[in-house]
């Protein structure tokens, strides 16, 4: 479902690359903690996948479509089967929680029946109904996040990537995103999930891929965030 | 496509940048009057040439004391000469009627001109304006009859190309216009790319397609070029009714200028707007292909 083959990225202002020959496989369905320290490579890794930036050398392919040479009207439909998260939340300030989750189906022309549908049946998942016409300022973190995950998950992705979702969050509030985050993976999602909390990562055991200086220095099913830590 | 959506944020964006929109607009407005201006001239000039090239090229004016001979002789002259299309004879109370009509807005001229001021003359339109010079050689100034043999062509000549710098003038400052409308709208894009550079990046994120994500700023800019356009055409019609019908009446009656006819504004007004519109849309196309990632 994702490969990369051999994936080196240089950033033109830096002689380390950000990713130094990365080859790694991820199946459909899978969950995938991506860890290492600040600097390690895991956003390069997750912006790559989104296409949005191009490897220096390597190939990627997505859902069995190759990301090399890809041409840029076909980028919106590679990324309408991928959602995304990320530590600062990114949602619209001045949108309601509804309109911020039915934002992400307007813009790629989903019908109002369908929105009208979906984004309310997806708040609920998500633990926010009742919350629907809070603006953004009016929620703890832990619920802006979780109005970023019903936007990310509202045009049902076959990809989650999150980075570093709970970076901003008390270790209780970050319980129930990934809370959320197993239940999202449990209906099919594969979800990708760069953290350096290894509480999060010791309490899943699931997949975890290290990173170190953009490169892999281990991938262990069912792992732990320090081996021998 | 939301046609809601899409015109809430054209909306939003021209509100929050309205110090720059405003200049845009006014920039572009200035930028398109002028060119309607230069095209409005443009569309005299060739009016003109149509009632002064046609008419008359060679007056052949008489002598004060040409005699009945003299004067039936250059008639036969004129016939006969295979250089000669058509020629009109005018009397001397014929070129005082004229005469008091196309100065019939400055009274204390005409009362000064006592009515046999003005000389007899034959008016000759040649088969070919260029050959002037063969004419004047048939009938030497100051002699059998004849006072003096006047190049109207060379009049005119001097006029039109006086009239086409005035309209190329107007063009080139048009162009200047234009090129600060085309950077001032530029700006305006960018700027309203950041204002919205985080609904672009969701927009970006969850798939919108870049023509998605563009329509809103083009579109903002192409309203900012209508309405220039429209202010432009309101300053053409101000110029006319204000200026060309009150100042210029005199001469536009005598046939001196020809009017600016409502026809001609109707004419170049979507020309003006097109042009507006498409320079706009074209240069935040540009923009956004250029200075922002979408
Ligand atoms: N846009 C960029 N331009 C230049 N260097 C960058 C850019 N983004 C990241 N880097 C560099 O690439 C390396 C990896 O960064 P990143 O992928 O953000 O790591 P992580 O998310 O693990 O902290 C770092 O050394 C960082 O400085
Ligand atoms: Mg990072």
């Amino acid at each position: 479902m994702i490969e990369l083959q051999h994936v080196t990225k240089l950033y033109p202002a830096s002689p380390r690359p950000a990713l130094d020959d990365v080859t790694t496989e991820i199946d459909k369905g899978e969950f995938v903690f991506l860890i290492g320290s600040s600097g390690s490579g895991k956003s390069t890794f997750l912006r790559l996948l989104l296409k949005e930036d191009d490897p220096t050398r390597g190939t990627i392919t997505v859902n069995g479509k190759t990301l090399n040479g890809m041409s840029k009207w076909q980028v919106p439909k590679l990324r309408r089967t991928m959602g995304c998260v990320f530590q600062d939340f990114r949602l619209l300030r001045n949108r309601t929680v509804a309109e911020n989750v039915a934002f992400a189906l307007e813009v790629i022309n989903k019908p109002h029946r369908t929105i009208k549908r979906v984004v309310p049946e997806v708040l609920e998942m998500v633990g926010l109904d009742g919350k629907a016409n809070r603006l953004p300022h009016e929620l703890s973190g832990g619920e802006q996040q979780r109005v970023a995950i019903a936007r990310a998950f509202v045009n049902r992705p076959l990809v989650l990537l999150a980075d570093e979702p709970t970076g901003n969050l008390d270790p209780e509030t970050s319980e129930g995103i990934m809370l959320l985050l197993e239940r999202i993976n449990r209906t099919g999602t594969t979800v990708i999930m760069a953290t350096h909390d290894y509480h999060i990562v010791d309490s899943m055991r699931r997949r975890v891929i290290e990173l170190n200086g953009g490169q892999i220095t281990r991938d262990q099913s069912r792992g732990v965030y320090g081996v021998g830590r | 496509m939301r046609v809601n959506f899409v015109l809430s944020e054209v909306a939003t964006g021209l509100r929050r940048n309205l110090t720059m929109t405003v200049a845009m607009i006014l920039t572009t407005a200035i930028s398109l009057g002028l060119m309607g201006t230069g095209l409005l001239i443009a569309g005299m000039i060739s009016d003109m040439k149509e009632i002064y090239y046609d008419k008359v090229q060679v007056s052949i004016f008489l002598a004060d004391d040409v005699t009945d001979e003299q004067r039936s002789a250059i008639e036969t002259q004129l016939a006969d000469s295979p250089e000669v299309a058509t020629y009109l004879y005018e009397s001397k109370e014929e070129a005082y009627e004229r005469f008091r009509q196309q100065f019939s807005q400055q009274p204390e001229l005409v009362e000064n001109t006592p009515p046999d001021a003005l000389p007899e003359s034959f008016r000759v339109e040649l088969v070919n304006p260029e050959r002037y010079e063969v004419i004047a050689a048939e009938f030497p100034n100051g002699q059998n009859g004849v006072d003096q043999v006047r190049d109207e062509g060379d009049f005119l000549d001097r006029l039109f190309s006086l009239l086409n710098g005035a309209r190329n003038a107007t063009i080139a400052v048009a162009v200047v216009q234009a090129l600060a409308a085309l950077l001032l709208i530029s700006n305006t894009i960018q700027l309203a790319a950041f204002n919205r550079r985080n609904e672009t990046n969701i927009m970006r994120l969850v798939g919108a397609s870049r023509w998605y994500t563009q329509l809103p700023f083009i579109l903002e800019a192409a309203l900012a070029g209508l309405i220039g356009a429209m202010l432009a055409v309101g300053g053409l019609v101000l110029t006319k009714v204000l200026f060309v019908d009150k100042t210029l009446a005199g001469p536009i009656k005598a046939g001196i200028i020809p009017p600016v006819d409502w026809s001609a504004i109707a004419t170049i007004s979507p020309i003006i707007a097109g042009a507006g519109v498409g320079l706009a849309a074209v240069a935040a196309y540009v923009t956004l292909r250029l200075y922002v990632r979408l």
